[in-house]
């Protein structure tokens, strides 16, 4: 009996010991913090007794739909998807296209473009910071005046939008390498006998961008498209270094204000709370990409 | 011909926007007395100074901070890819009961912003007194990348031919010598990247080392850096010079890895906050 049973689980036993350790540390750091995040949020959880105090079933998560903040953080964090998004894929992709056309010195433009990707945040986040500096010798603001487009400088970190605009602007900028190797890789992988077919129907290059180009690259774009999406609920550090929610918390996204109320204020119900309605949020959102999901990973070779 | 110009204006134009913001960062580390903003910008600087590069390698132990980063990113690429490559080969070479479900549970763990789960997460390495040690923090990030890592290396290994394992096999060699003798060493291309990635992954991570690590003396560079720059307040030219010392080993790997880089970082970025 017993050596039967071996047999019938032999292929688990074996791959047992390659497994074990990596999924253990799946369990101990994504799962059970899943799991304890909603235990913790249906109470008033002590972060220093590592205790419920009391049970208080759904009032985090009622409050949290209250909570001015929150919708703050999240108006925040959606425009961020709605603004940077197709920016920089745009930019990644008419880059991308020039650079496929192999023009001399292309392989050093590839480069550049690529150094912002593989600088971490807190440094980029700390060049913005002194880029957009207010007074008239803050680079950004000095330039804008010299080119008479403001007539007086702009203090951008004390107002939600401008400050919001520079977090904007340094995630184009920092996202358009990353885009356009992306998109790169997608470009080299179409047959050139297309573009050979378009030349002798002469077609022009706009032409060829539009009806050969685009379509080809869908499940490339569809790729980075879900990236960036999700990319755009992980944004944390260059808010808390650039702005730490400034002026007054309304410039925090999510993850930044879910991070102030678990570790300047305690409320640790409450922040396991935040974590859990984004994280069901974020879980239904890509639910309803599935389906360009699937679609494009079925078409594409990515 | 005017196709050609206008693309090279294309490619100038947003050349020259990458490029500013890091020339006005190394301008800054190379001007002295930069706590008074300079009027107009200085984007090159007049003078090779270096003052300010020395006042930061002098103060608040900066080399210290340097040689924590190193031995945790160190450790932490080494230990993850021990154990991811481990999973990785499970995935792509075994068959076992629910191999595919228990897989697309690794993949759902993809989705889901790393930080969100930063509380628990502490309060676990807190239970098993590791706060405040790298032991914690290594731990930490072997284990949040666990389901990533794995993704990243499975794809390697199943472009391995089944032959080469098939002869061995019939050799009488068991799953741990193939691992080990066949596996690791065809696909030391493709550790190599992952290492490379790991590596610089955990140079510049930020916010889950601000949670772990309290005491001065632990402190990692990013975390060191931010701190540099509340105290120092508006001493950019301080900050910058810094900042530029933690950049120089990412700039290094990039110079030398680049093709690396640049073919295999599809994955990456964006979702790595």
């Amino acid at each position: 009996m017993k050596k039967s049973l071996k047999y019938k689980y032999r292929n688990e036993l074996e791959v047992l010991p390659f497994l074990l350790p990596g999924f253990i540390l799946l369990l101990i750091f994504i799962f059970y913090p899943i799991a304890k995040n909603f235990y913790m949020s249906l109470s008033d959880y002590n972060i220093f007794l590592d205790k419920m105090n009391t049970f208080t079933g759904i009032d985090n998560y009622i409050r949290v739909f209250k909570d001015k903040m929150f919708w703050d953080a999240f108006i925040n964090t959606a425009a961020y998807a709605a603004v940077t998004i197709l920016p920089q894929m745009a930019i990644g992709l008419i880059l991308a296209i020039i650079i496929n056309t192999k023009i001399k010195g292309s392989f050093l433009f590839r480069i550049l473009f690529y150094i912002p990707v593989i600088t971490s945040w807190l440094i980029v986040s700390l060049i913005f910071r002194y880029l957009f500096e207010s007074g008239d010798a803050g680079l950004i603001n000095y330039l804008l005046l010299k080119a008479n487009l403001i007539q007086t400088s702009i203090s951008w970190f004390s107002n939600r939008w401008t400050a919001n605009a520079v977090i904007w602007i340094l995630a184009v900028w920092k996202g358009i390498g990353w885009n356009m190797v992306v998109f790169l890789a997608g470009l080299q992988g179409i047959d050139r006998s297309y573009y050979e077919a378009a030349d002798i129907d002469g077609a022009n290059i706009i032409q060829k961008v539009r009806f050969i180009t685009i379509p080809l690259l869908k499940p490339v774009t569809f790729f980075i498209m879900t990236n960036l999406l999700v990319g755009s609920f992980n944004v944390f550090t260059q808010v808390y270094v650039m702005t730490n929610g400034a002026p007054m918390g309304r410039t925090q996204v999510l993850l930044s204000y879910m991070y102030k109320v678990a570790f300047t204020d305690f409320q640790i119900g409450y922040s396991s709370a935040l974590s859990v309605v984004v994280g069901v949020f974020i879980f239904i959102l890509a639910m309803g990409q599935q389906k360009f999901l699937n679609m494009g990973y079925k078409e594409g070779q990515l | 011909m005017i196709r050609k110009i206008l693309m090279y204006l294309v490619l100038i134009l947003f050349a020259i926007s990458t490029a500013l913001p890091f020339m006005y960062m190394i301008a800054t580390a190379m001007t002295p007395d930069s706590y008074i903003m300079p009027y107009p910008p200085i984007l090159i600087p007049a003078t090779l100074y270096l003052g300010n590069f020395i006042a930061a390698l002098a103060s608040n132990n900066f080399l210290k901070y340097f040689m924590n980063s190193v031995f945790v990113s160190t450790v932490s690429t080494i230990a993850a890819m021990v154990v991811s490559s481990m999973s990785a080969y499970a995935f792509a070479r075994f068959n076992f009961r629910f191999k595919e479900q228990l897989f697309r549970l690794y993949l759902f763990s993809l989705m889901i912003p790393g930080l969100l789960n930063i509380v628990p997460q502490f309060l676990f390495i807190n239970s098993i007194g590791l706060v405040d040690s790298y032991a914690g923090l290594i731990l930490l990030y072997v284990g949040a990348g666990i389901a990533y890592n794995t993704f990243f290396l499975r794809g390697f290994f199943q472009s391995i031919p089944r032959e080469i394992e098939d002869s061995a096999i019939i050799d009488g060699a068991g799953r741990f010598t193939i691992f080990t003798r066949i596996i690791l060493p065809l696909s030391k291309p493709a550790l190599g990247t992952f290492a490379i990635f790991a590596f610089t992954g955990f140079w510049d991570e930020f916010s889950s080392a601000l949670t772990i690590l309290k005491s001065v003396d632990m402190r990692t560079l990013p975390i060191a850096i931010q701190l540099f720059r509340q105290q120092h307040g508006t001493d950019w030219g301080l900050i910058f010079a810094a900042t530029l010392i933690a950049l120089v080993p990412i700039i290094i790997f990039f110079v030398v890895f680049q093709k690396r880089f640049i073919k295999g970082d599809f994955l990456s970025g964006s979702v790595k906050g």
